[in-house]
């Protein structure tokens, strides 16, 4: 079966790589890159574990093909942190306890930075809405729509 | 979960596309947003030797209207189609839809073409496409041909569209003075298939009266089903409480769900009861009727 050339941008660095027709997204991430900070859940489309932005836009990586992605800009969570520094979402996380497990956090994270760069004041609705594809089964959602809350007043405050 | 091998191929044009499709034959599958064929291909409930990728091809993503009708790019994403103002100001009832297909990250790359080709049942454009009378355009060697909804699904999973054929376009007509849309859905959580959801698409004379109906149901069978008994008894009748009950109690009435997690029979047809007549109501309001 024929493998393809791909370039992609990850967190900012170009990347070449030769894939597989089949080789999903998430697993180039994981594996070829060793980006585990992406999460597989369910790995069925629904849990939104391996969320990641794909141009900008929160999208499932087990749902998409490395080949798809390519020419893309793609950003996971390990690209948050700014030289040593949390990312306001990441710390609004943090300060309202927007995690207990972890599991579904990265997913979390990718989609409320998703939505706050597109709308800076979301209301508890829209912030519901925005992440009803990513579940979480532990932290609850109530501290993780105050964390996104608390992350677009620091973002507005910035 | 690893899909089975299969040759990936990104055709720059639908003549490249289609001549692609032709020499493989039934070994290749179309992918556009990939959000219902990837999983069949990972749970190796599907298997194609080769994927051909629409996804790279110019030109497939638009809404727009042409001469007050409107034009769906069959591979506009659902949440290109959720974020256009022309859907917003003038297609409620497309809103309504895309809004409560999976989920917000799934249609961030799910499209309409997609959701249509795929010949689900459990879909929820086609329910919508039959209440809006739409029309298909299908790409193919021959160049472009048009298919009407009512001719274009033809059973589980299979469609009018041939082996080397694309859907490339959706056009909807353009609404008369006092029409309404609606589609309500009952999903037992986000992104789940349809317990039972109705569309309806309503034109409505000066007195009140029903000029045009169109009522289609999801998973009410192996097809998208048009409610015809329901559509045939208020064309010409007001639209009160009564004759809408009486148009979803004809269109549950030739259902044919099939009992799953989601309920039995009984309640699944019920449940198409009450969601035809709130979708009729919901339709009626939109059109000024009440």
């Amino acid at each position: 079966m024929a493998r393809h050339d791909i370039h992609l941008t990850v967190n900012g660095v170009a990347q070449d790589l030769q894939v597989e027709s089949r080789l999903l997204l998430v697993h180039l991430l994981r594996e070829n890159l060793r980006l585990t900070g992406t999460h597989i859940g369910c790995d069925t489309t629904h849990c939104g574990a391996c969320t990641v932005l794909l141009d900008g836009e929160p999208v499932k990586s087990c749902t998409i093909l490395a080949v798809q992605a390519d020419g893309a800009r793609i950003a996971t969570v390990e690209g948050l942190e700014q030289n040593g520094k949390l990312h306001p979402v990441q710390e609004a996380f943090w300060e309202k306890h927007g995690l207990q497990c972890g599991y579904c956090t990265p997913g979390m994270l990718m989609t409320g930075c998703a939505l706050l760069a597109r709308n800076k004041d979301p209301t508890e609705p829209e912030i519901r809405e925005a992440i009803s594809g990513n579940l979480c089964r532990c932290t609850g959602y109530s501290n993780i729509v105050k964390a996104i809350q608390s992350a677009a007043e620091r973002l507005r405050q910035q | 979960m690893i899909p089975a091998a299969f040759d990936y191929h990104a055709p720059a044009s639908l003549p490249e596309a289609v001549a692609l499709l032709a020499r493989f034959g039934d070994s290749a599958k179309v992918i556009s947003g990939g959000q219902s064929l990837l999983p069949l291909l990972k749970l190796r409930l599907g298997a194609a030797e080769h994927l051909v990728d629409i996804g790279r091809i110019a030109g497939l993503e638009y809404v727009r209207e042409e001469g007050g009708s409107l034009r769906i790019g069959g591979r506009t994403r659902e949440s290109v189609l959720e974020r256009s103002e022309i859907v917003r100001a003038r297609h409620p009832i497309l809103l309504d839809t895309a809004r409560v297909i999976a989920d917000p990250l799934v249609r961030n790359r799910a499209t309409v073409g997609g959701n249509l080709a795929h010949g689900d049942p459990a879909n929820d454009h086609p329910a919508t496409m039959l209440a809006l009378r739409a029309e298909v355009v299908a790409y193919g060697q021959n160049g472009e041909r048009v298919i009407p909804i009512d001719q274009f699904f033809t059973g589980l999973f299979t469609t009018a569209l041939a082996q080397d054929e694309i859907l490339t376009e959706i056009r909807i007509p353009a609404p008369p003075n006092r029409t309404g849309g609606a589609y309500v859905k009952l999903e037992r959580k986000v992104g789940d298939y349809a317990t039972a959801a109705a569309a309806a698409q309503v034109t409505l004379d000066g007195s009140g009266a029903f000029t045009q109906v169109g009522l289609a149901l999801t998973n009410a069978g192996p097809m998208p089903l048009r409610s015809t008994a329901a559509e045939e008894f208020l064309k010409g009748r007001r639209a009160t409480d009564d004759s809408i009950a009486e148009a979803a109690r004809r269109a549950a009435e030739a259902a044919s769900p099939t009992a799953d997690r989601r309920g039995s029979v009984e309640y699944k047809r019920e449940m198409a009861r009450v969601l035809a007549g709130r979708a009729l109501k919901k339709a009626v309001e939109r059109a000024g009727g009440r």
